[in-house]
């Protein structure tokens, strides 16, 4: 039975308390970053991608990469609540002789489909597993989240123009523009960004990167007949969820402390 | 060496659906019959290195055994990152193709040579390095790369180096061929100047000198038991290739005698440490590195005039 919105939205909850746990735990980085694609990542393994945890390796199941490496404890927390591994793993993440790091490994859990890290990789990996689709005559679909501060790199645009090419409509990349960097704000530097993804010949979708149903209804959606792959700017908020960290850089940066999570999971526990 | 991988990769479409071709802009008019036989199985991706790699990895990870195109400090180092990352980190049975290895793009100039390909490939892990010594062995390593379950770098020439091997009966990956025997020493050659290395075997051989060849096209996984043969009585062992003095197949075999109890003297021929100072044929900048065959051979006659025959490095034996 596919996930009512409602659904999703509680599954993003539950990811988020989880991103902060393993912070927490871990003494790490980058919570802003999974709390920004929280609820993109639940509406995705929760009812959009055809998948089944008993079956990670099935040659029909859709794809997702996540491009954005450094959102991964969002990630693993989705893979442990849908069934894919045991959420004891989770405990495994940035430990010492643990299977998660803080980027994705190959193969670090079952459901990880591609290594990342180093930003600007997902897309064109994207657009060769929809051509092994094409190819071997199989239906699948490739999701790949990328950050808006990727977009700084030239790779994105070499993969977003060769995708068009080929008319990859199965691949659909999504933006969490969440308008920060590491290190400062996007707009002034990437910005139009809609307005580019357009030109290079894509499929341009703007939404509440927030928004079960939003997210929904842009994955969901067929590809045009034009085959044209399709972007979806998800509009989002960093650390979304938890209020003292919403749109605030420090927490790219900032592992959360035992009061930090204290008063963060008095905001998500429902 | 082109024409051989162009007829060996066809003849590997033909027996395997599940290989597909990508060019990153190269190879006018050499891929048209490929193209024309297998149809969406050939991707031009225009001049975008870094996407053919992580297009590669993406039509791996579906199952198709990709091979990618480009010259090779093209095919190497514009896209580096994507080559540790989405190939040698997943370990991904991608071929890179780098077509041009040494001076072969003489003219061209030094953005064109590839004189640092074999060391920084091999220092990628889950990564097979092959550069051929001819065009037999060209397409005896096309045809063997299907058996790895990893990437490999292909380091070819380009055009018209001349045929050493009657057939490919011997070629497997890892394994050097002894092309010609001899007594004295012997000269482990890596890539088209393997030519070069029999010459100059016979330019020795007339001089009284007996010199084994050796054909290393496999530099990563290092032959050590070819080596040790070699060296087992101690004699002279020239290393020789169109690549930088560092990290190349010299690099290679100087890090494998550090640390071996073996005792011999090595002698590394190579292409130095430099950019091309002037334009020029590669058989231009071969003389200008002192990699012609009789330049070859009379560096490695100095070296055993003036060596004590056997094993000067052993303290035991001083």
């Amino acid at each position: 039975m596919a996930a009512t919105y409602a659904d999703i939205a509680a599954a993003a909850r539950q990811i988020r308390i989880r991103v902060l746990e393993m912070a927490h735990a871990a003494h790490t980085p980058h919570v802003g970053s999974a709390l920004s694609c929280a609820d993109i990542v639940a509406a995705l393994y929760f009812r959009v991608l055809r998948i089944d945890p008993r079956s990670p390796g099935d040659e029909h199941r859709d794809r997702f990469l996540l491009s954005k490496g450094h959102g991964c404890t969002a990630l693993y927390a989705a893979l442990a609540l849908r069934g894919f591994c045991d959420s004891t793993v989770l405990e495994e993440y940035a430990r010492d002789g643990g299977r998660l790091p803080e980027h994705p490994a190959p193969h670090c859990l079952p459901g990880i489909e591609f290594a990342s890290g180093s930003l600007g990789h997902g897309l064109a990996v994207g657009a060769g597993l929809a051509l092994s689709a094409r190819l071997r005559g199989l239906d699948f679909r490739v999701f790949v989240l990328l950050s808006d501060g990727e977009c700084y790199e030239g790779s994105v645009w070499e993969a977003a123009t060769f995708a068009a090419s080929q008319k990859l409509g199965s691949l659909t990349a999504i933006m969490d523009f969440n308008q920060w960097s590491a290190s400062s704000r996007t707009a002034p530097a990437l910005e139009p960004l809609a307005a580019k993804w357009k030109s290079f010949g894509w499929a341009v979708k703007e939404i509440d990167g927030h928004d079960p149903r939003a997210i929904v209804r842009a994955l969901a959606a067929k590809p045009d007949a034009r085959q044209r792959p399709r972007v979806i700017v998800a509009h989002t908020v960093k650390g979304k969820g938890v209020s003292f960290m919403e749109d605030e850089l420090e927490w790219h940066y900032r592992p959360p402390s035992a009061d930090d999570l204290e008063r963060a999971l008095a905001e998500l526990l429902p | 060496m082109r024409n051989a991988f162009v007829a060996a990769l066809s003849e590997l479409a033909r027996a395997d659906d599940r290989v597909v071709f990508l060019t990153a802009d190269l190879g006018f008019k050499i891929f048209d019959q490929f193209k024309l036989e297998f149809g969406a199985r050939f991707m031009d991706l225009g001049v975008a290195e870094a996407t053919m790699i992580g297009t590669a990895a993406g039509l791996a990870l579906g199952g198709m055994r990709p091979f990618v195109y480009s010259i090779a400090p093209f095919a190497t180092l514009r896209c580096l990152e994507q080559i540790r990352d989405d190939l040698c980190y997943h370990s991904l049975p991608v071929t890179i193709v780098g077509v041009g290895g040494g001076y072969s793009y003489g003219h061209n100039g030094a953005t064109h040579h590839a004189l640092e390909d074999i060391a920084i490939m091999r220092a990628l892990p889950n990564m097979t390095v092959v550069c051929p010594g001819d065009p037999v062995e060209t397409a005896a390593a096309v045809r063997a790369s299907l058996g790895l379950r990893g990437p490999m770098y292909l380091r070819l020439g380009r055009a018209g180096e001349p045929r050493v091997h009657a057939n490919a009966d011997r070629f497997r990956i890892g394994e050097a061929i002894t092309v010609v025997d001899g007594a004295d020493c012997s000269i482990v050659a890596t890539g088209a100047i393997l030519s070069v290395a029999l010459e100059a075997a016979a330019i020795l051989r007339a001089a009284g000198i007996g010199c084994r060849v050796l054909s290393m096209h496999t530099v990563k996984p290092l032959d050590t038991r070819a080596l040790e043969l070699c060296a087992a009585d101690g004699r002279l062992l020239v290393t020789i290739e169109e690549h930088s003095s560092i990290g190349g197949l010299g690099g290679a075999v100087a890090e494998w005698l550090a640390a071996s109890r073996l005792a011999f003297p090595l002698l590394s021929l190579n292409a130095g440490d430099s950019f091309a100072q002037s334009t020029g044929s590669q058989q231009y900048h071969r003389a200008d590195r002192g990699l012609t065959a009789e330049q070859v051979s009379a560096r490695i006659l100095a070296v055993l005039e003036n060596s004590t025959p056997c094993c000067s490095r052993n303290p035991s034996q001083s």
